[in-house]
């Protein structure tokens, strides 16, 4: 009788996670052959299952068709730098505030916390118009320096949340032996605090780089040509056929693989991120 | 080396004063038990020691200079904690090294250290492991070691055997202790099990609702308890308390069984101690179980009441003794054997018999 029970169950759960499954992944299934169809085959209705593959969108992510560079390479180079360079400040000023909220008395501490959290509660598209003035008159407008520091301000909220959950998981203990062991305070952190949370900075790394990597709608206002990044350039595809959806895809399915090993590579301690603190020891 | 004072030292969490003007001094090389129920202050006054409290008035010095404004790692100190604090990243070798890997030692200095305080506590064949993978007594051995593997002035310990199986802990008592006579660092420890303070301490601190009670060798405590709370505290069974009014006249304590009155005379040495108290005076009479001695026939000096219970424990016998509302203990050696629920006669042992001031609590 319970054998029977678990084996029902079992079936059931395989079938559960292939039915997510299949929903998750077929945006990128769909994305993937989209590339590999010509123009005509894209637009059919009935969609078409079965086709010959052209690489013929791969070649349009780099050149148009009368031959001239597309830039993808300049857009993909400034996705890289940006989303690097904002995870690093993020996870970095994150990890610091995070520990102090974590560990010391500061006054008006829940409230603090609040405010950090609320600057990741309006949308993007409300703050715009007033970044895009401010951004203007600081001259921040289209450069690396001025998307580094919005998306590093906009992840900040994200990674002082997270990191601060993983601290507050570490026993003051292992601090207070490393005092007594004769260290500093900041060496107590470093060597002490930093390994045990490799995990959470993994984690808030992913999510931040991701967050970066995705980001549209401030980059497709804020940037035109110098400090343009993957997402709003590719949008933009428009040939005198109207939408090129095969040559967007092309490109998107360039730009996910990236995320997609990237996330693969750290599954596990991304996934541990995600579930830390959730099952008491 | 050092010794340790604390100075009318007070430290306070919000309302709570944890640590209540407490004055001791811990000398060079002695090994010092701060013993308490929890809560006491024990471990508050421990930290404070270490510079992991700030307190709040008084003075901490350590070898006669002051100390209050030190960080830890000026201090000097090795603390071990009672959950050990093993640093879950490293190995049990690099564990130990870490207080040394601060110290701009050499390379292979450190090595040697690290392997001498593994070998002292036979831990050598657990170093490449780390702490999750250890069980409780090795991962003490390894704290103990981390403590050990510099020569601070001063061990701060934290009942570090609480967490261990009673045979290791019993086991790791003596280990201690020896370790501890061999080098003569002054060590702070602080338990709440009485018998691991008796066993080991050269003094023991009692303290309760942080204050300290009593300071003295084992056997000052054990045999002449400043107050109520360490006669209760220290020894197990605990002291018995049979409360009484002294009698003037006699030279002796009335002690009210049920509507009746038991006369009991003090003995010479009780008595010149106490010659100036006045008649009717509320006392309390404090002997220890193996100062009560059961007859099975009536005596001199002896008064009878029913032996309810015997619990027989392999080393010793422990009586239950009543009369009315009195309710005693009596320890004996296992060979005598009295019959239960049958009436006993008992007499006191008159070096065993100790008064207490019902109000003030403290010793007469």
């Amino acid at each position: 009788m319970h054998r029977k029970k678990s084996r029902l169950n079992r079936i059931l759960a395989w079938a559960g996670l292939i039915i997510l499954l299949l929903i998750f992944l077929f945006p990128l299934y769909w994305l993937t052959v989209t590339a590999l169809k010509t123009r005509s085959q894209i637009v059919s209705i009935p969609p078409m299952f079965f086709f010959t593959p052209t690489l013929e969108n791969f070649r349009g992510v780099f050149f148009t068709d009368s031959g001239t560079d597309t830039n993808f390479k300049f857009f993909f180079k400034m996705s890289i730098i940006i989303s690097t360079l904002s995870t690093f400040f993020s996870v970095l000023f994150g990890a610091l505030a995070a520990y102090s909220v974590s560990r010391f008395k500061i006054r008006g501490k829940d409230d603090l916390m609040f405010f950090i959290l609320s600057t990741r509660m309006l949308p993007a598209v409300a703050t715009l118009v007033p970044l895009f003035l401010m951004y203007r008159s600081l001259r921040l407008s289209d450069t690396v320096h001025g998307m580094v520091l919005l998306y590093t301000m906009f992840n900040l909220g994200f990674t002082v949340w997270m990191m601060k959950s993983f601290f507050d998981e570490i026993p003051f203990e292992y601090e207070e032996a490393a005092l007594m062991d004769g260290y500093s305070r900041w060496e107590a952190f470093i060597k002490v605090v930093l390994p045990q949370s490799v995990t959470g900075l993994a984690a808030s790394a992913v999510f931040s780089l991701i967050a970066c990597w995705n980001e549209f709608v401030y980059g497709a206002i804020l940037t035109t040509r110098y400090a343009r990044t993957v997402p709003p350039a590719v949008s933009v595809r428009v040939g005198h056929e109207g939408y090129e959806w095969g040559k967007i895809a092309a490109t998107a399915f360039m730009y996910v693989v990236p995320v997609l090993i990237f996330t693969f590579l750290v599954r596990k301690s991304l996934l541990r991120g995600l579930t830390f603190g959730a099952i008491k020891k | 080396m050092a010794s340790v004072e604390l100075h009318d030292v007070v430290k306070r969490f919000g309302q709570t004063v944890a640590v209540n003007h407490v004055n001791l001094k811990i000398e060079d090389g002695e090994f010092l038990i701060l013993l308490g129920p929890s809560g006491c202050g024990k471990t508050t006054s421990l930290r404070s020691i270490a510079g992991l409290e700030d307190v709040d008035e008084g003075q901490i010095l350590i070898d006669g200079e002051v100390v209050n404004n030190k960080r830890p790692a000026d201090r000097d100190m090795a603390f071990c904690f009672q959950q050990y604090a093993l640093y879950p990243h490293l190995t049990a070798f690099e564990n130990i090294a870490f207080p040394l890997r601060t110290q701009n030692m050499n390379h292979n200095e450190v090595n040697q250290r690290v392997r001498e305080v593994g070998k002292l506590l036979k831990i050598e064949d657990i170093f490449p492991r780390k702490p999750k993978k250890l069980s409780a007594g090795d991962q003490q051995r390894v704290a103990l070691a981390r403590a050990m593997v510099r020569q601070p002035k001063v061990y701060l310990m934290d009942e570090p055997l609480s967490n261990l199986d009673a045979q290791v802990r019993v086991d790791m008592r003596a280990e201690l202790r020896r370790l501890q006579i061999n080098n003569r660092i002054t060590t702070v420890y602080v338990t709440h099990d009485q018998v691991e303070a008796m066993a080991m301490a050269d003094r023991i601190a009692i303290m309760d609702k942080g204050v300290l009670q009593q300071v003295g060798t084992p056997d000052d405590v054990y045999v002449s308890p400043a107050n109520l709370f360490v006669a209760n505290f220290i020894g197990s069974p605990s002291m018995n308390f049979i409360p009484c009014n002294y009698d003037a006249a006699s030279h002796g304590v009335r002690i009210p069984v049920n509507g009746e009155t038991i006369l009991y005379r003090l003995p010479v040495n009780v008595k010149q101690s106490i010659s100036d108290i006045q008649d009717g005076t509320e006392l309390i009479l404090g002997i220890r179980p193996e100062d009560v001695y059961i007859h099975t026939e009536p005596v001199d000096d002896g008064f009878d009441c029913q032996l309810v219970l015997m619990e027989a424990l392999g080393s010793e016998n422990i009586h239950h003794l009543q009369r009315g509302n009195l309710h005693f203990v009596s320890r004996t050696s296992p060979a005598d054997v009295y019959p239960v629920g049958q009436s006993v006669w008992v007499t006191l042992e008159t070096e065993g018999i100790r008064l207490f001031d019902r109000k003030t609590e403290a010793a007469i």
